[in-house]
């Protein structure tokens, strides 16, 4: 390694997403809501219509060779997300629907399985709700006290209000997010993790966004837990990741019930199968996970060093327009942060300029986010957001700020 | 660059930008008979109806407070000028017309007695258009049910 990353070559990344060349009411799609939900590449696409015309039957149940077939490239799906996450034992990998469903399992799982009423999880403001209601269940099901860490108002994560939060050893589990889906603050997950550990909690980091656009490697980070969704990562629906150690997860109880999860049942009782079968109750997301290993390679094919690149390029391009647009309140500044903005404008409600831009083929979202209480925090109602990708191009930041300026003036 | 928003004065007509802008009956009613709150959780829009009712049920009086987009504050202003006077009857009347015109941009009940009011409101009509953008234009109306009908909160989701 020189230390060089080479440039994306766009054009031919965003040939690889057929649904690019789509035009919108007339006008070529410009994709900014990648945050929400990514579009997919062929490779993606291609590796589940293979898979089901090949070699499909369901995994670890038939002793034929179909499934035979298919259970290995499942399981051969396990063996590229642990590498992706550079996990330590392909045990680690448990295939969820999704990142709610992953952390929703921890919660059940880890948060009424193993902590004790009277311990506390701490999350943040600036949490998706995905990582707020569950542990309020928890909350409510099992009495566990759950602490919400400040943010500051540059969207950062306070590391004092942090460790005065874990002060008085009660903390059971620091749940927080890699990377904000409306912030695009990414936090310092290394020194959350050192903080949480000397507390004597466990941590986990919801990846959602963060894995999407860095390289995430879960031994370096000393992660507990760490959750991402396929979708996101230009892979299909349906199919999420719960990283935990080995030990954590022998010790968890199950979430789900059912076919699979089991190495033994009668009606008195049932002895269950090892991790991560275990926590893999009834047929699981096959094909998705075949598409999220097509995924994989292909955004490691690209790399995830120059992926980051690219996507840093695009940061400085929109830092340099957007907060220079009169009229427009960005939300948070952190320092350290990824392709997400989210916005408002004085002169005009976060859906009309939605619906404003998508009439210039611009998708952005509009709404809170499922980050309801991160808006009541910076005390606005609701916000746009536009979200890059890889195959984002600074062209479509430049569209983005003459457009959302030319809104300004359709609502003055 | 230049109309890049093409057509979207049919939907962003001059007075629902005028409404938009400056809501009309935009305050409290102290003296209120019926409140209720309407909620769009998912675009955040909120509003509190307040309507003054006569003895024999009319609406004397109608105003609002909240927050939302263009779109459902110019139709919570319009709804408010045009239900003052009216019967719960005829109020519900025009609400369910209304829906009708957000969802298909056609008005086949909007004739007889309340033609003249429903008259004001086709401005809105171009919302059909934009299916995510419907329930901000109704979300004033479904609150106006709630409200005559004695309930606290209603959602357009
Ligand atoms: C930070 C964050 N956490 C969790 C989620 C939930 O992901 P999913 O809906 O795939 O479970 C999302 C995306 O919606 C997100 O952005």
């Amino acid at each position: 390694m020189d230390g060089h990353i080479p440039a994306l070559d766009l054009r031919r990344i965003r040939d690889d997403f057929p649904i690019l060349s789509e035009r919108v009411r007339g006008k070529p799609f410009t994709f900014l809501d990648s945050g929400a939900s990514a579009q997919k590449p062929r490779a993606v696409i291609g590796a589940m219509v293979r898979m089901m015309e090949t070699a499909y039957a369901n995994v670890h149940r038939g002793a034929y060779h179909m499934s035979e077939v298919a259970t290995e490239a499942y399981e051969a799906a396990r063996g590229a997300v642990a590498r992706f996450l550079n996990a330590g034992d392909v045990r680690e990998i448990v295939f969820t629907k999704s990142s709610t469903e992953a952390i929703n399992l921890v919660a059940h799982s880890y948060g009424r399985g193993v902590l004790k009423p009277g311990q506390a999880v701490v999350i943040s403001e600036m949490e998706h709700h995905a990582n707020i209601v569950p542990w309020q269940m928890a909350r409510d099901a099992h009495g566990i006290e759950l602490r919400v860490c400040r943010i500051t108002d540059a969207g950062e994560l306070d590391m004092d209000d942090l460790a005065a939060k874990l002060a008085d050893g009660r903390v059971g589990l620091v749940a927080v997010t890699h990377m904000s889906n409306v912030l695009g603050t990414v936090t310092p997950a290394e020194r959350i993790a050192r903080m949480a550990h000397e507390a004597g909690a466990k941590v986990l980091f919801d990846g959602s966004q963060a894995a999407v656009h860095r390289r995430v490697d879960v031994q370096a980070l000393d992660a507990d837990f760490y959750v991402f969704t396929g979708h996101k990562l230009y892979g299909p629906t349906g199919i999420g990741v719960l990283y935990a150690k080995a030990a954590l997860l022998e010790a968890m109880p199950p979430f789900l019930g059912g076919g699979d999860m089991i190495s033994e049942v009668t009606f008195e009782k049932s002895i269950w199968a090892p991790i991560p079968a275990k926590f893999e109750a009834g047929t699981p997301p096959i094909v998705e996970a075949i598409g999220l290993h097509a995924a994989i390679d292909y955004v490691q094919s690209i790399g995830m060093a120059a992926i980051e690149a690219h996507e840093r390029a695009l940061v400085d391009r929109a830092m340099a327009t957007l907060p220079h647009i009169e009229g427009l309140t960005l939300l948070g500044r952190a320092q350290d942060r990824g392709g997400v903005f989210a916005f408002a404008l004085d002169t005009a409600h976060a859906h009309d300029i939605a619906t404003l831009l998508d009439r210039a083929g611009i998708a952005v979202r509009s709404g809170r986010h499922c980050a309801e209480p991160l808006h009541e925090r910076f005390g606005v109602e609701s916000t746009c957001r536009a979200s890059f990708g890889l195959y984002t191009t600074p062209e479509e930041v430049d569209l983005l700020a003459e457009a959302l300026r030319q809104a300004r003036e359709f609502f003055r | 660059m230049t109309d890049l928003f093409g057509d979207l004065r049919d939907l962003y007509q001059e007075v629902i930008l005028d409404h938009g802008r400056k809501p009309r009956n935009f305050r409290r009613l102290d003296d209120a008979t019926l409140t209720a709150r309407g909620d769009n959780p998912m675009c955040g829009d909120r509003m509190e109806l307040f309507l003054k009712t006569a003895p024999d049920g009319h609406i004397e009086d109608a105003a609002f407070q909240g927050r939302g987009c263009a779109i459902s504050m110019a139709s919570a202003s319009l709804m408010t000028e045009t239900v003052k006077g009216k019967t719960p009857a005829q109020a519900k009347q025009m609400g369910e017309a209304f829906r009708e015109l957000a969802m298909t941009g056609t008005c086949p009940h909007c004739g007889g007695d309340i033609a003249d009011d429903m008259e004001r409101l086709t401005p809105l009509s171009g919302v059909h258009e934009f299916p995510s953008r419907v329930k901000c234009a109704t979300l004033a109306w479904h609150t106006l049910n709630a409200a005559l009908d004695g309930a606290k909160e209603a959602s357009s989701e």
